[in-house]
């Protein structure tokens, strides 16, 4: 039985996680990770033929903290306010302190004409570890389901 | 084509490209019947994707689907993805493997070569219905594409004029296919990208090593691809195929900083990477050569950009919109490491990729930009006029002429004084 503080705990990392990527807080986002943390988004295409290309990898915070740099300082991309609308968070296990969970997302993108569109759905199976009681992410792994990647993937899902 | 619409080229060396072969519904339509169904050779995939008899998979050519194949004999075919009875799409599936291919609408199967095999209930049911006396199966195949194989790499043709594969390709690309596939490969997987251009504006943005360095900061700002290194761009005889290259490490701070003033936001050496670890070259081949960026008319990109590799197939949807589908591989020799270092290192290209997530912008913003203005040209001068020739440095985009130059034979569209008369 997982008690409803862990399950507390776990949600609302869940939904800062989606709020600040929304909120265009990515430097502070980077917070919600451990230091030896992955971050991944897959396509289901090759996780179903157990390829293992991903569309985005960050083995470590530091690739992470790169990415960030880079979207702030080197990327030109369409311009867009993200927003993530996230699914009930099952808890599928714990091991040696960490927690398994699996959560439906889907996020859309609304450009500077304030036209909205479906940008991606798909899945999140995540390891969440806790340190000094606050949860964290030590895996961040994004299947996602629109394979057919529209325009490009700047910022993170 | 349209009154509305002309397509004019000006300029005899191509230096002025109409805007509407981006837009037009007509040329589109004619592009899929002269380019892909035309004297040109498309690339469908790679051998590695089918190893063993039964694989298949579904790609397309320009915007027709095909179906590729390997059959018993281990031979590779390839056919219009389409029932021969009422024309549903025959193979659903994007990969997989099968005895044969079973249309789900009426239950033609066809084998791995083609063939019809059977119909169900051909004699009808109590002497009534079926197919009638003359029907002969053996009158009846899915229609092919011609193949050729070069280095475990497909081509197809629907046109019995094209010249031989290896003619085609001319000596310049045979030697980088032969440098990329110098081994055996393991394809690691892919990637899918919707961009909403003209697909002739991608293989423009391929053509033009000039951008590489300015548009993608992220090449420019970390060292992997700037304009004042060692680099260029080969074309073969017919200026149709382009190998743009460069050689990381050989450019000098001043060179640098004098070719990039002015544009403070594309070269920013004081920033640096937390884990520079994805930009480290691995030596593989037997020259210091670190990108390799080839295309080949009219639909596919090989890359190599240090120790990431892969190609780049572009499938046309409309006159306005095209899919890039990237397939990644390395070596079949490849240590667990190295497959960690290409996979690190797909971070760089691909729809995420840090240095190219720009092209499908850049693309789709000249197309948005250029739909009322159909009647005016874009120029097309860096690197020099005249002559379509190879290139000796990265500040150029002549392999763009080179492809028009072509392109325009195969359309029909005269060109020069004669095409400015409008």
């Amino acid at each position: 039985m997982i008690s409803a503080k862990v399950r507390y705990s776990i949600e609302n990392l869940i939904a800062d996680y989606a709020h600040y990527i929304d909120d265009d807080r990515l430097e502070e986002w980077l917070d919600f990770f451990s230091e030896d943390c992955v971050y991944k988004i897959l396509s289901r295409e090759n996780v179903e033929q157990a390829l293992p290309l991903e569309l985005l990898s960050c083995r470590n915070k530091n690739m992470l903290r790169d990415r960030i740099l880079s979207l702030r300082e080197a990327n030109i991309y369409n311009i867009h306010f993200d927003k993530h609308i996230l699914g009930a968070v099952r808890i599928l296990g714990v091991k040696r302190g960490d927690y398994s969970i699996q959560a439906n997302y889907s996020l859309y993108q609304t450009n500077l004409d304030g036209e909205s569109m479906l940008f991606s759905v798909g899945t999140y199976r995540d390891l969440i570890t806790f340190s000094n009681n606050t949860p964290l992410f030590k895996e961040k792994i994004v299947v996602v389901d629109t394979f057919g990647i529209s325009r490009l993937l700047s910022t993170p899902i | 084509m349209s009154d509305q619409n002309p397509v004019s080229w000006p300029e005899a060396d191509l230096s002025r490209i109409p805007f509407a072969v981006y837009c037009d519904n007509e040329v589109y339509e004619k592009e899929q019947q002269v380019i892909f169904r035309g004297p040109t050779w498309n690339y469908l995939a790679l051998e590695a994707e089918l190893p063993n008899p039964g694989d298949f998979l579904t790609v397309k050519v320009g915007d027709t689907p095909v179906l590729v194949d390997r059959d018993e004999d281990g031979n590779i075919h390839a056919f219009i993805n389409r029932c021969m009875h009422r024309g549903m799409l025959l193979c659903r599936e994007n990969k997989g493997n099968s005895v044969n291919h079973t249309c789900p609408y009426h239950q033609w199967s066809y084998d791995l070569k083609g063939n019809l095999l059977g119909v169900p209930f051909p004699k009808g049911h109590n002497g009534h219905g079926g197919l009638p006396k003359d029907f002969d199966r053996k009158d009846i195949r899915l229609q092919a594409l011609k193949i050729e194989c070069y280095q475990g790499v497909i081509f197809g043709t629907f046109s019995n004029k094209a010249e031989p594969l290896v003619a085609y390709l001319g000596p310049e690309v045979i030697s980088e296919i032969d440098r990329l596939f110098h081994k055996p490969i393991k394809v690691l997987g892919y990637q899918r990208q919707q961009i909403f251009g003209n697909w002739k504006l991608y293989n423009d943005n391929v053509r033009d090593p000039n951008h590489g360095g300015l548009l993608h900061m992220f090449h420019a700002t970390f060292g992997l691809y700037r304009l004042s290194q060692k680099g260029g761009a080969k074309l073969d005889a017919r200026g149709r195929h382009n190998i743009t290259w460069n050689a990381l490490g050989t450019d000098n701070k001043e060179a640098t900083s004098q070719g990039y003033e002015g544009t403070k936001k594309v070269y920013k050496p004081k920033f640096k990477l937390n884990d520079p670890s994805m930009l480290k070259n691995i030596n593989e081949y037997a020259d210091d050569v670190t990108l390799v960026i080839l295309s080949v008319f009219p639909n596919v990109i090989f890359q190599q950009i240090a120790n990431s590799l892969c190609t780049r197939q572009i499938r046309c949807i409309s006159a306005n919109k095209m899919e890039l589908f990237w397939t990644y591989f390395g070596y079949e020799d490849d240590t667990s490491d190295m497959t960690q270092h290409r996979l690190d290192q797909a971070n760089l290209v691909g729809p995420g990729g840090l240095i190219s997530m720009e092209d499908g912008e850049a693309v789709e913003l000249v197309q948005a930009a250029i739909q009322r203005d159909q009647d005016k040209h874009a120029r097309v001068e860096i690197g020099g006029k005249g002559e379509i020739k190879t290139q000796e440095s990265l500040v150029t985009e002549v392999p763009i002429r080179g492809f028009y130059s072509y392109y325009c034979e195969l359309m029909g569209f005269p060109t020069g004084e004669y095409a400015s008369i409008t």
